[in-house]
Parts: structure tokens; sequence; C-alpha cells
């Protein structure tokens, strides 16, 4: 190998000696894998990437990746990671949250990353149940949903990640299934390449306390009449023939019919829209009624919270010098005793 | 104590008023909680201290921003005791009383000495402020404040005459009256006005009409002690003779913060602080977001829980990651410090103690947070805990934290109080060669890490982010010994509990041996910790100068305990332990020396007063002297 080419980098490179514990058939494998497969092909230095997680099964997830990581407590990777970037924001920090992790007992914080910007790649595992404390209903549980919790059905009404994000003023989101590979490494490699915070929500199946959450989605036969995918300045087509589409009708969206409606007609998606007002509309599109977005809903720039913060120190260092510490402990009134 | 009368007469022959020279002199400014009092008191100290004196200080202020006007609960007080000889507390009592109100009159009065100078704003005894202030006839048309040398000032119309030629608007004008009330003061402690109109120019050189009221009302209150011959005496205090150097008035929440930077500079890393607003530690966070230049990274987290968490990750990418907090915030912060203990990083979390439980006394004292900070924690939790002294020690308890915190990678907890946090005193500036050196070392080495491997003081390595090959996994799940993989075996789990508490007592390596005050054994001991010290070494100091056989220690680590401080507690036959909370410290002897300890616990939101200190002691002593 030639001294001036870095080495090549395998997803294999990223997996640890940890034996990976759960369970046959959850969605949190597929993630594992893609994520090992994006971090290669983009060449990423292992020694230089953080994972933080909070509680739950999918935060388990730094175990499994050979890079620096913290297993943290619940709902709070947000916060532990951004003292991680702020300490040294030359770090690429990844947090990895579930439903119950990032929304429920770790929604203040969510939020607050979010909103300032910090320069993180937020994944959340959104399986729509409580599965490490087998099987209570969760803050994205459907209304009615039976659960060990709420056997008579849940009256709690579900959060939408994604509509919480754009009002929490994302910069970056996205949504992926965990059983649609290419498309689900499509997104992690977006999110990888921003420069503030990335938030990616992954439907993400739980084979054990939820199993099926998402069939309509994932379901060879039927997925197509349920998924829209977005790409920027595309029309929001759809369906197994390609005969529907998305557009807005006053202030709602509507299904139509391309044999009645034009394509032009359609909304065309752009994801650098200023104002999020169309993305939101986005993602209020829930199954049945709609077909679900899946994609990047929003990716525009603003400076992340760390590069201010390190413009700052700058700054101050530019006005008054590299701080002097005598002269700072010298400050003030002083006087001599003699 | 008055030591010597003189006449005097100035160049212009204005004041025929007599100097008479003291050891020290208590004043306390008291007014509504909107009348400027805090910032009065602090250029009364900032003066006091520049002139040489020995000071303490003592803020007492509402939660609330503004009370109801003129109502008792919005009085807010500022004390100042200087002095020609080394001091430790604000005074039990004062020498002078500035009241703007009638509320402030009310509040106050019981504490001026007999003979002591009051100086009233008459302007503000109204009917109506007389009847929020539930004074049922006006106490300056008696004969109750006779024992006092009474002054009836029109602080406010005087004021308002004097900044007229600014122009500014009625409202304004009369918020000068502080500077007037101050302008009194500097004249009657005969204290130069420099200081004082300097700091003016720095804060309000951007609006000059209130720079220049501000100015006006000072002289103005200065040139009416000069020349309104009401005033018989003036009070000379001489320079303290404190040990060479040079000096500054820090707070302890300003020494604290300076005491953070400097201990990030002394281990050559940038300063994390990630903080949620809350008081009485909200300075510490202010304070350091002025010295961005020492890349110090000020984080204003969320809530409290987060700022502890951001404290983790920061301390794990390698910042000398520090915390401030107070009661309610760090019993939010504990799950987090849990985090810290189990992952054994290095970090600062420092709880300025406040009254509590739950939201409790917000701006009023408490040691009650002892037990909190050393037993609050789920599971085997250990940590090592320091407290404070005074407010300049804040600066040199900061950077002990900070050593032992990275010495054995393990947060520490830095106790101080809201005594401490807002009181002030002189400071001396270290020179350069007593700032030592804090050793770190990041292990490099990817053949021979091993991430929960000890060294000699038990700590683990601290390999960074960044460093090549030493890519690790940590958190809160149980570690394996050595490796730091998740573990749950019976046997792992009980070493590893054992180890970390090792670790913990290991820091009484560095835990000096507790000195004692006085005779080394005998009668009384009395002890004391944090905040405290000043009241409590202040009496041991008058009992034994009165005969009594009473010796002091007062503890600054508290977690662990110096190693000779069980031999201590036996030597004496009763053991007095004073703390503002109902024994905590006390339980605590008791518990880990099997000593008969007894608890002298006040719980009022204030400091404790050097007399209530000596009664317990001739309780104790049952006039044994």
């Amino acid at each position: 190998m030639a001294a001036d080419t870095p080495p090549t980098v395998t997803a294999k490179d990223f997996k640890t000696d940890q034996q990976v514990k759960w369970c046959p058939g959850c969605g949190d494998h597929s993630v594992l894998v893609q994520l090992q497969k994006v971090l290669a092909a983009n060449g990423v230095d292992k020694d230089n990437t953080v994972f933080v997680s909070g509680i739950g099964c999918s935060s388990r997830f730094p175990y499994y990746m050979d890079t620096y990581g913290i297993h943290g407590i619940h709902g709070r990777a947000p916060a532990v990671a951004t003292g991680v970037k702020c300490a040294n924001p030359d770090l690429d920090v990844w947090v990895v949250t579930g439903d119950g992790d990032a929304l429920s007992i770790g929604g203040n914080h969510f939020l607050h990353a979010v909103r300032r910007n910090v320069g993180l790649k937020i994944v959340l595992f959104n399986n729509r149940i409580y599965g490490l404390t087998k099987g209570q209903y969760s803050p994205t549980s459907d209304f009615g949903m039976r659960t060990k919790s709420s056997p008579q059905g849940s009256i709690d009404h579900p959060m939408h990640p994604i509509s919480v994000a754009i009002g929490a003023e994302i910069t970056f989101v996205a949504r992926a299934v965990d059983t649609d590979v290419k498309h689900l490494q499509y997104v992690l490699d977006r999110a990888a390449k921003h420069e503030g915070t990335a938030f990616v929500e992954v439907y993400q199946n739980c084979a054990v306390y939820n199993d099926g959450a998402y069939k309509y989605a994932t379901d060879r036969a039927t997925k197509d009449d349920h998924i829209v995918y977005l790409e920027h300045g595309k029309p929001l087509i759809f369906g197994k023939n390609r005969d529907k589409g998305i557009r807005l009708e006053g202030e709602l969206l509507e299904v139509v019919d391309l044999g009645r409606v034009s394509q032009d007609d359609l909304i065309i998606h752009d994801e650098k829209a200023t104002d999020a007002a169309m993305a939101y509309r986005l993602a209020r599109m829930h199954y049945p009624e709609y077909p679900v977005p899946l994609g990047v809903f929003l990716a525009i720039e603003k400076p992340a919270y760390d590069e201010l913060m390190m413009d700052q120190i700058a700054a101050a260092r530019e006005q008054s010098g590299p701080g002097d510490l005598q002269k700072l402990l010298n400050a003030g009134d002083t006087w001599q005793v003699e | 104590m008055g030591t010597a009368t003189t006449e005097q007469t100035d160049s212009q022959g204005h004041s025929t008023a007599k100097v008479e020279e003291r050891n020290r002199a208590a004043v306390r400014l008291a007014g509504d909680s909107g009348d400027g009092m805090q910032l009065a008191g602090t250029q009364f100290t900032a003066t006091s201290a520049v002139v040489g004196n020995d000071i303490a200080t003592f803020p007492d202020y509402p939660a609330e921003i503004r009370a109801p006007m003129g109502t008792l609960a919005g009085v807010s007080g500022f004390q100042i005791n200087f002095s020609s000889h080394e001091i430790h507390t604000p005074g039990d009592r004062v020498d002078c009383l500035v009241a703007m109100n009638p509320a402030a009159l009310k509040a106050n009065i019981g504490d001026l000495n007999d003979g002591g100078v009051l100086v009233v704003n008459t302007d503000e005894f109204t009917e109506a402020n007389l009847n929020r202030a539930q004074y049922e006839s006006n106490p300056l048309d008696g004969n109750d404040l006779d024992r006092f040398q009474l002054y009836k000032v029109p602080i406010t119309q005087q004021t308002l005459e004097a900044v007229k030629e600014t122009g500014l608007g009625q409202r304004d004008a009369g918020r000068c009256k502080n500077f007037y009330a101050l302008g009194i003061l500097f004249w009657l402690f005969e204290r130069p006005l420099d200081t004082t109109l300097r700091w003016i120019n720095n804060k309000f050189g951007r609006v000059p009409a209130v720079a220049t009221a501000n100015t006006l009302a000072l002289h103005a209150g200065h040139n009416f002690g000069e020349t309104a011959e009401m005033f018989t005496t003036r009070y000379r205090i001489k320079p303290a003779k404190l040990r060479p150097g040079t000096y500054r008035n820090v707070t302890g929440n300003q020494a604290t913060a300076l005491g953070l930077i400097t201990a990030a500079r002394l281990a050559n890393k940038p300063l994390f602080y990630g903080s949620y607003p809350i008081t009485p530690a909200s300075e510490i966070l202010h304070e350091l977001t002025l010295h961005k230049a020492h890349d110090v990274r000020v984080f204003q987290a969320e809530d409290e829980i987060a700022a502890m968490c951001s404290v983790v990750g920061a301390a794990y990418a390698g910042n000398l990651s520090t915390t401030g907090t107070s009661g309610p915030g760090m019993a939010l912060k504990q799950e987090a410090v849990g985090l810290a203990v189990m992952t054994e990083l290095p970090c600062v979390i420092v709880n300025v103690q406040r009254g509590g439980p739950s939201t409790g006394l917000p701006t009023k004292t408490e040691q009650s947070d002892l037990w909190q900070v050393i037993l609050g924690r789920n599971g085997e939790c250990p940590l090592p805990v320091l407290a404070a002294q005074s407010p300049a020690d804040c600066f040199w308890s900061a950077i002990e934290a900070a050593r032992i915190a990275v010495k054995y990678m393990t947060p520490v907890i830095l106790q101080t109080d809201g005594y401490l946090g807002n009181g002030s005193e002189p400071w001396r500036v270290p020179e350069p060669d007593e700032l030592a050196p804090i050793p770190v070392t990041h292990p490099k080495d990817p053949e021979t890490y091993q991430a929960y491997e000890r060294d000699d003081f038990g700590a683990r390595p601290w390999a960074i982010p960044g460093t090549p090959g030493l890519a690790h996994r940590i958190g809160g799940l149980e570690k394996a010994d050595v490796t730091g993989n998740v573990c749950y075996t019976p046997g792992n789990h009980q070493r590893m509990v054992e180890l970390r508490a090792e670790k913990v007592a290991g820091v009484i390596r560095d835990v000096p041996d507790q000195e004692i005050f006085g005779d080394e054994s005998g009668e009384l001991l009395v002890v004391s910790w944090g905040g405290t010290f000043g009241a409590v070494r202040t009496a041991i100091e008058d009992a034994r100068d009165d005969g009594k056989p009473v010796s002091h220690i007062h503890i600054r680590w508290l977690h662990p305990m110096p190693a000779n401080l069980g031999d201590i507690l036996k030597r004496f036959k009763t053991v007095l332990v004073c703390e503002l909370n109902l024994g905590q410290l006390q339980m605590l002897l008791r518990a880990n020396y099997l000593v008969d300890a007894i608890g002298l616990n006040k719980v009022q939101g204030q400091p404790f007063r050097v007399f209530e200190i000596i009664e317990k002691i001739d309780e104790v002593l049952g006039g044994k002297n």
C-alpha cells in the first residue's frame, strides 16, 4: 500500500468481538449492518467516531460498533453526546436511541439537541413498543394498542418523531425502513454527511412484542401503495404502477390518480425549503389515510452549535489574546500588602 | 471599640466631626429589593478591600426579583464587616445601619448595636410604606430609636435634586439613591470614591446620563456628610496586616470559577462547564462565560440532568469537565453522577448549597446536602467530597477537586453554600509558583491498553476518542474487571463494587491530617465543616481568650475523612458538631467513629452567629473555665 493512500476500511472493521444479543428477526440487526457499511464506504476513521446511546434494546448498539462509545443512561444520550461534541468538535458523534428513550424519558434532551443544531447524527429506532422492559406501550404506540401495561387499549395518543423534530427546528430529517437496506444506507449516508443535527427515524420491527407493526410498508405485495419516496426536485409519485401522486389541495394534501390529474399538479419535493411547512405536512402523512413518506424530508444548512461555540472562543482569543492566567487572576481592583 | 479620637477640620473648614479610630466596623445597607442595596454593598466592599481592610460580607436578599414594594418580604440587605485585623465573619451585629424604607428598618433594627449609627431615608416613611411594614406609628417620631445615633436624611429628595441637571426622568433619577447613601457611608468611614467612580464609568459609560447621575449622587451623598453638620463622628479603620502579596476582593462563586479555569490550565486541558441556571450557583456560569479566551466551553444545558450528562460526555472526550448547581439540581444530577462513577471519568461537581428540601429557600444558605452528596445515589456509589471554608478558599478547593478527579479518575463533589458563594473577602492572588501543574496522562499504546486496568491509585486509564487504536466502549452496565466489557457475574460485581470503594477510600493518601486549633485533647472539641468556618473559629478564639477549655477542628475532606480524625475525636470528653442542618455530619461521625457526638444545629437559612456558638459552648461546659 502506498504511504499516501489511507488504509481501506471495510464494514468488518466496525464489528466488535462482542456477541450481538438482539432477538432473531429484530430490525436492529439491519441498521447495525447498514451503518457499518456506510461508515466503511465513507472511509470513516473509527478512532475518530463516537457512538452514544441511552437505554433500551437499540441502545446496546455501541457495544457492537468498534468505535469509541458510551452506553449512557435512559433518555440522556443527546446530552452526553453534546458534551462529547463540544469537548472535541472534530469527532463524528452518533446517537442511537429508541422511541421510549428519545421521546418519553429523553424528550427534553432530544428537543434541545435538535434546536441547538449540535453536530450529532441521531438515529431513532422506532418500533412503537418498549422491548427491553418486555412489552409496554411507548410514546409512538397507536391509540388503543393492547399491551402489557394497556390491556384495555392504550389511551395515550402517539407522538410522531419527524413532526416533533421539525417543530424543534431540525436541519436534517429523514425516514427509512429497516428492511429496505439500500434506501436505509442512502439515508444514513446523507445523515453522515450533514453538518448540524441529522435525525433519522427508522421504522424498525420488534419481532417479539410488536411484530408486523410496519407490515404495510415492508410487505412486498402491497408496500408500493403504502409508501412514497421523497426525492429532491421530483414529484411525489407512488404506487405499484406509479399511477398515484400527492398534491396540495388548499391547505391539505390529497392523494390523486395520475389518470385524472396531471403530473404537473403534484408536489415537487424540496428538501432545501427554508419554510418547513411542507415538510411538516409530509410528516403528517400517516398510514392508512396516506402513503407514508420515506427519504429526506429536510436538509438545510445552518451553523452547528459546536462550531459556533468554537467560533466564540476563537473570537475571544482574537480580541484578548490566548488567555494569560496571571492576568486573569490579577484582574479587577487589586491592592498590595507589603 | 474606639481607640483614639481627634477633632478634625478639613482644609476648607467644612467638617467639625471628630474622627474615631476603630479596629473594625460592621455596616448593613438595607432597602427594598429594587433599591440597589446589593450593588451599593458590593461597591462599599470593593473600596474597603482596596484600602486594605480585611473584609467579610453577607448579602441577604429575597428569592423574588421584586417582592411587593415596601413590604418586609421585599427587604434586601448587604452586610460588610471590615477590619484592621484578620476577621472570619461578617459580624453578628452591626455598628451602622442604612434603612432605605420602614420595612428595612423594621427587619434590621434588632441587629444594630446600641449607640450605633442609623441612617434612614425619611422620604420613604410615608403612611403607605409604614402600613406595608406593619408599623402602627412612625418609629421616627417616638423615642424607640433614642439609643442609636439617628440621622434622618431625605435621601430620595436629595438625590433627585443632585441629578436634576442630567435631565433624567423621576424614575431613573430616583434609582441613583443607593449611590447617594453610599456617598454618605464613604464619608462616614473615610473611604475614597475613586474605585466606585471608576466602576460607574466602566458600567454606564455607554449611557452618559446615567453615569453622570450616579456620579453626582455619590458626590452629593459624600458632600452631605461633609457639610450638613449633622454627623458628629467619622470612623477610621486602618488597613489590616495581611500576608504580603497582591489582593483582590472575590465572592465564593467568582473564586470557584477562577479555580476551575486555573485547574484546567494547570492540567493543560480545555475547561468544559455544563450547567443549568440555579440560585445561588448561577454566578459561576456567568463568570466562566467571560473567560472564553482560556478555552472555556460553557454549555447552558436544557436542564440539570442534561448538564451532568454533558459533563460525562466532555470528560470522556478529554476536557476538564465541570458543572455547578444547588440542592434541587444536585438531586436531579445524581443518576448521571452515578454514570460518572461507573464509567470512572474525572469531573468536578460544585454544589452551592441552599435551604431545602424541595425548592426550599433558594437565596438562603444551609448545609443540608451533606447526606445527599455522600450517600444520595443508587447502588454502592462512593465519590470524594470536599467543602470550601471561605469565599477565597473556593478557589483552592476547586483546584484540589480537579486534581483529585483526574488523579483517581472519579467525579468529585465540591460543597460550597449560598453564604460562601455570595459572600466575599480579600483573596491573595497566588504567585505562579504556588500553582503546581496537574499531571494528566492519556494512554497511547494499543498493545497494552485495557479500559479498566488500574494504576497504583486504583485509577483506570483515561483514553480519549481520537487516539488511534484505543477505541473502546464504556457505560452504565457493570464492567468486567480489567477489560471493561459488560459483565454480570456475581463475583465480578462484588469485586468491582469493592474496587470502586477502595479507590475512593484511597483518596485519603491525598487528604492532609486533620489539624487541631487549640489543645490536642481535653474537655470539648467543636467540629465544623464548610461555610461555617468563620463563625465557629471566631467563637473558639473568643472562648479560648476567655480561658475556656475548647478546641476546634474544621473538616475539609468529608469523604474520605482525614486518617487521624477518629483518634482526635476520642481524645475529647465532649464532641460538639456545629452545622446548618439537623445533624448530618454528626451522624456520619457517630457512624464512622462510634463517638457520642452532640450537635448545635441551625436551619433558619442564616449563617451561625458567633454568640450562638459561644452560648452552646458555655452550656456544654456548664461553667467549667
